[in-house]
């Protein structure tokens, strides 16, 4: 039996190193891509598939060791799969607000994520 | 516990630590506001997923609780930074 429980934690150890990398993929996408429209996808890797698999290992984990299946972990990614999209199309609404051209039809700020840039606003 | 969940733990908690301190330099460096309200959207999933981890690593379910409670306060206030952008006030 001891033998059948340490082979079967192999299976939410997997998942949850696989969760951790797809979590840092994101995190880099992050600290990688150019723009700030370009730059709001990456993290959704991590609060997606990363969440999903991570609560899962929880699941299975809790399933082979433990007496009561941890049900309220899924409540996890379901919180989070709801609440990302919400906030981050608020967050994108108040970039395009800020980079809305001006009274001249200029829009001054709209290249400041790049590179050579004039600074921050 | 088993030794491959002890590896397997310690090898999640190092990655999800460099996926945070990625979103701290990000918080950190800017350029723009939104960019910063985006990493700390992003550090606290990732807080979250450290406390799953923790929650695998120790055998307890009260972790679980705490990653909900960040999941579901990290979403208020993220939509309240992007509320302060868009209109300057979070209450109007």
């Amino acid at each position: 039996m001891n033998g059948a429980k340490e082979w079967a934690a192999a299976l939410p150890a997997v998942l949850l190193c696989a969760g951790a990398v797809f979590a840092l993929i994101g995190s880099l996408g992050l600290v990688r891509l150019g723009t700030f429209y370009e730059r709001v996808h990456a993290p959704t890797l991590g609060t997606t598939l990363a969440t999903a698999l991570i609560s899962l290992a929880a699941l299975i984990h809790s399933i082979i060791f433990e007496t009561s299946p941890a049900l309220h972990a899924l409540l996890i990614p379901v919180a989070v799969t709801l609440s990302t999209p919400v906030s981050l199309i608020i967050l994108v609404r108040a970039s395009v607000f800020r980079d809305r051209p001006d009274l001249f039809g200029r829009n001054a700020i709209a290249d400041l994520g790049r590179k050579g840039a004039p600074p921050e606003l | 516990m088993s030794s491959v969940l002890a590896w397997s733990t310690a090898v999640a908690l190092l990655v999800l630590n460099l996926a945070m301190a990625c979103a701290v330099f990000r918080m950190l460096r800017g350029p723009r506001a939104q960019d910063r309200i985006a990493a700390s959207d992003n550090l606290y999933v990732n807080a979250m997923l450290v406390l799953m981890t923790l929650g695998i690593r120790s055998s307890s379910a009260v972790y679980y609780d705490g990653a909900l409670i960040i999941a579901v306060l990290g979403f208020a206030g993220t939509v309240a930074f992007a509320k302060f952008l868009l209109r300057g006030g979070v209450i109007e």
